[in-house]
Parts: C-alpha cells; structure tokens; sequence
C-alpha cells in the first residue's frame, strides 16, 4: 500500500513539471504587455525598462522558467505586478476560503446526491424515480448565478434568515462562518448533486444486476442491507472518483458563485489576475489549482485501492 | 391436477418440498414459460430437472427462493409446501428468515457469484450473523468449519483472503460452505459444475452427494447435463418448454426413456460402448415462447406429431412412479424413434 502511494507521487511529479512548463509557456504566449499595464498612462521608456528589468522580463525564456520554478519550489510564486504582494501570501490568504467553499458544496452535494442516486436506482421506473430525474435535470440545467439571486431574494430579502453575502473567516466565529457560506454551498452543492445523482443511479443499476447480489438475497438478507453493503460498495468506485474530480473543479470553478454572494475567494483572485496581466498571479494560481487536482486524483486512487481488494494485492 | 408428479420412490418418507401447478410469466407474454409444474422432493433424495436453455429451469427455481423480480415475472398459479408450511407463490414466495436458512441456493457462475469487496470468511459469517443469534466470534469459529467441511486447505486463511485470491472451484466450494451453513433442509443447486472443468465438476459433485448424505438434505438439481444426472439423482424430470414430458426414478427414466425428446436427449449422449454410428440429435430448435405450439410444446420437432398432439397430453404413469406426457407413450419400439430422428 505505502510503496503504491510512493509510486504514484513519483508519477505525479513530471506531471506537475510538465503543466509548470505549459502553464509558463501559454502565459509568454498571451497578448498584451505585462509592463503596460502597469505602467498605466505612463509610457516612458525608462519607466518601461526599468519595470522589465526589476521583473526579469528581459531574460530569455528558459531562464525566467528556471528562475520562476527554483522560486516556486522555494514557496516563492513571485511578486504580484499589480499589488505587490508576495503570490504566496494572496494565495495563503484565499485558499482556505474557497476550500470552506468547496467542503461545503461538496458536503451538499453528497448528501443530496447519493441517497437520490440510490433511491432512483432501487426504485427505478417508478415514479420515485421519475421524480428523482427530473429534479436532478432541474439542478444541472438552472444555472448558478440565477439560483444565487433568487436564493438571496427568498432567504435573505423575504425571510431573513441568512445574511446575503459576506465571508467571516471559519477562524473567528465558525458558526458565523458556516452560516454565511451555507448559500453559496448550497448553490454550488445542487449542480454537482445531479451530476452524483445520475453517477450514483448508473452505478448502482449495473452493480444491482450483479451475481453477487443475487448472492446477498439467496441468504436472506434484508433488501436494505443488500442495496447499501453489498451493492452500494461496489458502486463507491466511479462515485470517489467524481467526487474528487468535482472537487477539484470547484477550487478554481467557483468564480461566479463567489461574485453574486462576494466572497473573497480563488476564483475571484483568478479573474482579477488575468484581467489585470498580473502573470504571477495566474501563474501561481494555475500550479496550485494543478497540484490539487494532482491531489485529488492521488487521494482518489488510494480510495480505488481500499475499496477494491483487488489492486490491493498488485 | 396435470397428472402425476416428479415423487420418491420411497414413499414412505414425506416429502420436504412440493410444489404444486407452478405456472409462470414474463410480463409482456401471454404464453407461460412454465406451465403447470409439479415436483415433490423428500430428504436425502435429489431431484436433477433437465432440460435444453431457455425450458425454464433456471427461472423456476429462483422462483422457489423468492429471487425473481416482481416487475419482470408474474406467477399466475403454483402452491409451495415446504416443511410443513403452504407458500401461496402468486402473492408472496418464501419469506426472508427462511431463504438462506432452512432452504439454500448455489449458482452457476462461482466466479462472479461472490462479493469481490468483502472478504471470504465475513461474507460466510454473515449468513449465520443473520439468521442466528450469535456472536461474530462464533458466526467466524463456523465459518471455518463449514469451509474445512466443504475441503478447502488452509481453511484459518483463506477465511481473511478475497475471492479474487480462489480459483473458481474454491469459489464454488465457498459457495457451497455459504449455503450450508446454516444446516438447510433443503439445497437448490442450479447448475453448480456447468462453469466447472471436468475434475473439478467431479470434485463439486463428489462434494454435494457427500454433505447430502451426511445432512440428509433434499435437493433440487438443475442441469442440462446428462452425465451428471446419472452421477447424482435420485429422480429426473425432463422438461421441454416449460412443462415436464417425463420424470421418474433416474433408473427408470434412463433404462427406459418414453417420451420422444427424452429418447431423443438419451440418444445424443456419446456412449464409451456400443456402436459408433452417428449421434443422433432432436431436428430442430426450442420454439421461442411466442412461437410455442399450443397442445404438446414438442410436437413441432417430434417425428410421431399426429393431429392428436394439437391437445395437451397429461403427465400420466407408465410404470412405478414413471409418468409421461405423451399421447402415444408407451412407445413400443424406442429403436424406431431413434431412426425417425
């Protein structure tokens, strides 16, 4: 087991080596000067210069490249051209928000998800399962930034039970916390609860037509034991793996949500970055983003390997 | 009552198990794809049901454990007496406390049969675990006994090993402890060896008659197999589309088969003596359901059809316990059936 984990971090580092390059790379290619922006109205070329000299911006390529990954491997992302900040620091100081965020959603996500998927399987053809469909085909097709509002406009607006946006860091008051990104996580947590939803529901159909559950029932089990031990775990597979997938996604995906319930988060930082040229930024936020999903894959094959015997033995 | 049924020869014991006009159908098709069955089985004794696929064994007896989905299957009509209590099978067959307990089932497929997720000796446990009230300590102490019963080596460890770790014969003896654990009076068996090589078929058989005979158990087997038949029955019922031509003791049915396609089935079995002239085979195809002939189902491939096969021949006996449903039984000269074939 530890030399398969071993195994797979070994595999993810040229991974992780390779997007640095295509993320350096596709940054160089991107129209528009870094330096211009900055300079704002300001076009003095000895202002000019001197900015791509403090910056590096003369050196060849492949040594900004060898510069900005030996900085990286440091914990140093570089400087943000247009804050001035450490990347590092901006990224410390939004990730754990947009991770709330993620845990959150995905928190809904699964618990709505799953038992609807199990449901609409056990019960399929049914009006159960009719319902559970549509409801789900309802979640994926109304888009985020519509639920957002109308969520603010019921819940906060009318009823005032949630306040409408705001973040209070999980730190300082928890509850707080919890409650002000319930929206935006539940928000979130509907979409990807229909995508689980018709996963889990496939997933169990085929495990559901199984000898082994046949097995189950043949001993007399009661039908409720069969579906959840003996049908269910075997369904789990395809469900981590999305569910990890799904997370991934949701750090660097949630831009419009955090915007309507303005939350402070990655995706924000993302946006502003790329619209202001801020190549540091983006850079150091597209690694991070990449080394989590490398993460998250990982996680999800050591879940692979726990859940079925028998990769344990390979 | 369609004549007489599949019984003992030794009619003094009682019979565990019987099963009265069974009848059952696909949802969508008229026509059933069992009709009418009657089977009686008493301890010790083995019933082997044979038949070509698709003659409706199989689903006849999932349909005495309870297993059949009630959305595909409907069951116009079939009582079950089953150590003393009367399943009406239309509305509910055998309940949850009894299957898996007093009345076990092995299947065909060991190698997908078992739950790859669970470990060998949990998924055995469970069986005892749900049906007694036992420790877990307990339920394990007899899951390895019942594995050194069923003869699997080094039973301590492949209690903790997963069934991707067996080959399929170990698989199917799992199967095999899984089922008997519990002491059932009764074990179906739906063709246990068909997936099996030849030795290890032997060895699964050897198996079954031996715990049979120490436990006393009945037992429906089911199998297309007729050498296996010979191997392991105490009575034969044949059936063809869905009903029952012929049935009887395996001597009986064997020495002197009476209905045309069991004669024509005896007569496609490659013998090590006699002639070596040709096998015989029976000309044609099981209709499908749709297209089953109404009166006797093989009268479309039997070369004695008359006008008279239009009706429905009854079960009717031939001698002790030897029943056939065929209007020209006994046949006389079986010689000429063999060459009408």
């Amino acid at each position: 087991m530890l030399s398969f984990i071993l195994r797979r971090i070994l595999i993810a580092i040229p991974t992780i080596l390779l997007i640095s390059v295509f993320v350096f790379s596709l940054q160089k290619l991107l129209p528009g000067d870094p330096v211009l922006a900055m300079a704002g109205e300001e076009r003095d070329p000895e202002v000019l210069e001197f900015l791509r000299e403090k910056y590096r911006l003369n050196d060849p390529i492949p040594v900004q490249y060898m510069t900005w990954v030996g900085n990286a491997l440091r914990g140093d992302l570089g400087i943000s051209l247009r804050t001035n900040q450490p990347v590092t620091e901006l990224i410390a100081e939004k990730l754990p928000v947009t991770i709330q965020l993620a845990v959150m959603a995905i928190l809904f996500a699964l618990v709505i998800g799953i038992p609807a998927g199990i449901l609409s399987a056990v019960k399929k053809g049914t009006v159960t399962d009719y319902v559970a469909n549509i409801v789900a085909l309802s979640g994926l097709s109304i888009p985020n930034f519509w639920l957002g509002i109308m969520l603010i406009l019921l819940v906060s607006v009318k009823l005032d039970l949630l306040p409408a946006s705001g973040y209070v860091p999980l730190s300082e008051d928890p509850v707080k916390s919890i409650t002000t990104m319930l929206m935006p996580a539940f928000v979130l947590g509907t979409a990807l609860a229909a995508t689980l939803m018709r996963h889990t529901r496939s997933a169990m159909l085929g495990v559901l037509k199984s000898d082994y559950v046949r097995t189950a029932r043949a001993k007399g089990l009661h039908e409720r034991r069969v579906v959840l031990k003996h049908a269910f775990r075997n369904a789990l597979t395809p469900i981590v793996t999305l569910t990890a997938l799904l997370f991934g996604e949701l750090i660097a995906g949630a831009v419009l949500t955090e915007q309507i319930f303005t939350i402070p988060g990655f995706g924000k930082l993302v946006v502003d970055a790329v619209f202001n040229r801020d190549y540091a930024v983006v850079q150091g936020i597209v690694l991070v983003t990449a080394v989590g999903f490398i993460f998250m894959n990982l996680l999800a094959d050591v879940a692979y390997v726990l859940l079925n015997p028998r990769l344990r033995t390979a | 009552m369609q004549g007489s049924e599949a019984r003992s020869d030794t009619e003094s014991t009682n019979p565990i198990l019987q099963l009265h006009q069974f009848s059952l159908r696909f949802r969508g098709h008229p026509e059933p794809a069992v009709d009418g069955l009657n089977l009686s089985v008493s301890a010790g004794e083995t019933l082997c049901i044979v038949g070509e696929s698709g003659c409706g064994k199989s689903v006849s007896a999932m349909a005495l454990m309870g297993l059949l989905p009630q959305d595909i299957i409907d069951i116009p009509n079939g009582q079950m007496d089953f150590e003393g209590h009367r399943y009406d099978l239309r509305s509910d067959g055998l309940d949850a406390s009894t299957r898996g307990d007093r009345m076990a089932m092995i299947f065909q497929e060991p190698m997908t049969s078992l739950n790859p997720a669970f470990r060998i000796g949990d998924q055995i446990a469970e069986a005892v675990l749900h049906h007694r009230n036992c420790t877990r300590t307990e339920a394990t102490e007899s899951a390895l006994q019942m594995l050194r019963r069923v003869g699997i080596p080094a039973p301590q460890q492949r209690l903790r090993e997963y069934p991707h770790q067996l080959s399929g014969g170990m698989r199917q003896r799992v199967m095999i402890a899984m089922a008997l654990i519990n002491n059932p009076s009764f074990l179906i068996a739906d063709e246990p060896t068909t997936a099996l090589d030849v030795t290890i078929q032997a060895q699964i058989l050897d198996l079954i008659r031996e715990l049979q005979s120490e436990t006393g158990m009945g037992t429906l087997f089911i199998t297309h197999d007729l050498g296996v038949v010979a191997e392991i029955a105490t009575n034969v019922a044949v059936m063809y589309g869905g009903q029952i031509v012929e049935s009887g003791p395996v001597g009986a049915v064997f020495d002197d088969p009476q209905h045309p396609y069991t004669i024509g089935l005896m007569s496609s079995v490659p013998r090590m003596s006699g002639s070596r002239d040709r096998l015989i085979t029976v000309p044609g195809t099981v209709p499908s359901l749709a297209d089953m002939p109404q009166g006797c189902r093989f009268r479309t491939r039997c070369p004695f059809a008359t006008d008279n096969c239009a009706a429905r021949p009854a079960l009717s006996d031939v001698g002790p316990d030897h029943a056939v449903a065929c209007h020209y039984a006994p046949l006389e000269q079986q010689d000429e059936v063999r060459c009408a074939m």
